[in-house]
């Protein structure tokens, strides 16, 4: 009987072949792989802590959802093929928001401020990022900063950060120069209008003739749409700030502004020399590098329904053609993480009940 | 009617179509499940491009089976030995709807998810496939939960289906193994 000969080379080998892809199935799925590395589990457990706040944002939960457009000059179309850096006007959802996965937090003693957009020129066109306060980040690596995020954590039990864990962190991470000395010099002002915003990352901007030019970008209050705006300021002076709701001033604050006129920014982009290393995200680039003004992110409204800045994940790695992400392990880090907090709140959307405010 | 006539009537192989598919898929299957499991966790800086690669890839994987599924019903295929139990033929046949039943959810549950999420499927060159439906976070948390749980119920049939297969080419020895393999 033709069964009862043993099997060919060939067969063996295939069958071989399809058992170890089945060990390394069973491997990834046992995490074993990886696993002296911190993972996108690893950092969004870490962001909620023991008690998440079911059905928002891991990190960011307090938010403004705003929409208008980004107006853009053209100035960059040399640079990139992406269809809305050409001249011309995209649709744009935006959300401005403060750090931190609580959504109830007082917003003006949040560390970090950020405004994130969603440029839509058709479906596989799009283009998110999220920027926050800080030009750089304080480290280089996910492995890194999970020890940041650690360090800086305050104790559970007293409420308390520890000084020397954080010396001890910083003493052991001299990449953290940049941040810290950002850090010191920093003053929040009374507006979210009032703000600059950076990628942190580098991206790569690609021509026509397939060119490359690492880049960084970041919003600044556009002065000729809002006189004044440039007057320096502090938390003191928002207009919620001695009031009953001051634990939301900075999102009153910037809805009463957009209801009285168009909050804008320049768009301005960081051009890298080639000494710059686009793949790290702790070393701030020369004040003398060029920079230019790709447009206007201009923002005519709030937009009320929550639901429709929930059903986005600002992931910065989302990009037209014409752009692309740099090696930065940071970039890949921060998509990742996105992506498991939005898978995580999305399904609490349906599994359990929670605020839909603010 | 003995078995024998049975086995004289129905081929003992597969069809080379069907038998290049099956382990073309295979491969394909298990390498689109190593990299969603693996993509989800790890931060790489490599992982989005295996993330690009395993949409595309996913498409494929939805046209191969469906044209699968037509060449399946137009080829006779060997049948099980009237030896075996009537539970394991059973089985047998429960795990093979099974697989397919996932094969097909699992790239619509992977579209259906992009598109709940706003976004389009780069398949290659300069072509990608739009979304269809508007963004939707409800919808997102339906198919992108679906996928996840059919990806580990994948794996679990995946599994019992080799061991079986394994059962039968070397401790039943029945020709069921043989009937998938090559000269």
């Amino acid at each position: 009987m033709s069964q009862r000969r043993s099997f060919s080379a060939m067969n063996y080998a295939l069958i071989g072949l399809a058992l170890v892809g089945l060990l390394l199935i069973w491997l990834t799925l046992l995490g074993v792989f990886g696993r002296q590395h911190v993972s996108a589990q690893t950092f969004v457990d870490f962001q909620q802590g023991d008690e998440p706040h079911l059905g928002f944002r891991r990190a960011h939960a307090k938010g403004v959802c705003v929409a208008g457009e980004f107006v853009s000059s053209g100035a960059l179309a040399d640079y990139s093929t992406a269809e809305l850096l050409q001249q011309g006007v995209t649709p744009m959802l935006g959300r401005f928001s403060i750090g931190g996965g609580n959504p109830t937090a007082p917003d003006l003693t949040s560390p970090v401020r950020s405004f994130a957009f969603s440029l839509d020129a058709g479906a596989n066109q799009q283009w998110r990022s999220a920027m926050n306060t800080p030009p750089v980040m304080a480290v280089a690596t996910p492995d890194a900063f999970f020890a940041q995020l650690n360090a800086l954590a305050p104790n559970p039990h007293t409420g308390e950060r520890d000084g020397e864990k954080i010396a001890a962190f910083f003493a052991a991470h001299p990449e953290t120069q940049a941040f810290r000395q950002w850090s010191a010099s920093y003053q929040p002002s009374a507006s979210f209008a009032q703000e600059n915003f950076h990628s942190i990352n580098a991206f790569y901007l690609v021509n026509a003739d397939g060119k490359q030019q690492a880049v960084r970008w970041h919003l600044k209050a556009n002065t000729e749409a809002m006189p004044g705006i440039e007057q320096p300021s502090s938390v003191a002076d928002n207009p919620y700030a001695q009031s009953e709701q001051a634990n939301d001033a900075l999102g009153l604050e910037i809805a009463d502004r957009i209801r009285e006129r168009p909050v804008v920014f320049d768009l301005v982009f960081t051009f890298a020399d080639p000494s710059d290393d686009a793949s790290d995200p702790t070393v701030a680039w020369p004040s003398s590098r060029r920079h230019v003004i790709a447009g206007q992110i201009v923002i005519e409204r709030v937009v009320d329904s929550p639901s429709v800045c929930d059903a986005v994940n600002f992931d910065p790695l989302i990009l037209p053609t014409g752009m692309r992400p740099s090696e930065d392990a940071i970039l890949r880090a921060r998509s990742a993480a996105y992506a498991e907090s939005y898978r995580r709140r999305a399904r609490e959307q349906i599994f359990h009940h929670s605020d839909t405010t603010p | 009617m003995s078995h024998t006539e049975l086995d004289r009537n129905s081929p003992t192989q597969y069809p080379l179509s069907m038998r290049l598919m099956h382990w073309g898929m295979a491969a394909l299957i298990i390498a689109l499940l190593i990299v969603g499991l693996s993509m989800v966790a790890s931060l790489q800086t490599w992982q989005p491009t295996l993330l690009t690669w395993h949409k595309a890839f996913g498409v494929l994987a939805a046209i191969l089976v469906i044209a699968r599924l037509i060449n399946r019903v137009r080829h006779q295929q060997p049948q099980l030995p009237s030896s075996l139990p009537k539970w394991q033929q059973l089985a047998a046949r429960g795990s093979h709807v099974l697989l397919y039943t996932l094969m097909i959810l699992m790239p619509v549950s992977g579209y259906l998810m992009q598109s709940a999420a706003g976004r389009s499927v780069y398949l290659f060159a300069d072509i990608w496939l739009p979304p269809a439906l508007a963004p939707n976070l409800t919808l997102y948390a339906v198919f992108r939960e679906l996928h996840a749980y059919s990806a580990l119920v994948l794996v679990g049939v995946i599994s019992v289906h080799a061991l079986a297969a394994l059962h039968h080419g070397f401790v039943r020895r029945d020709g069921v193994l043989k009937s998938m393999l090559f000269k």
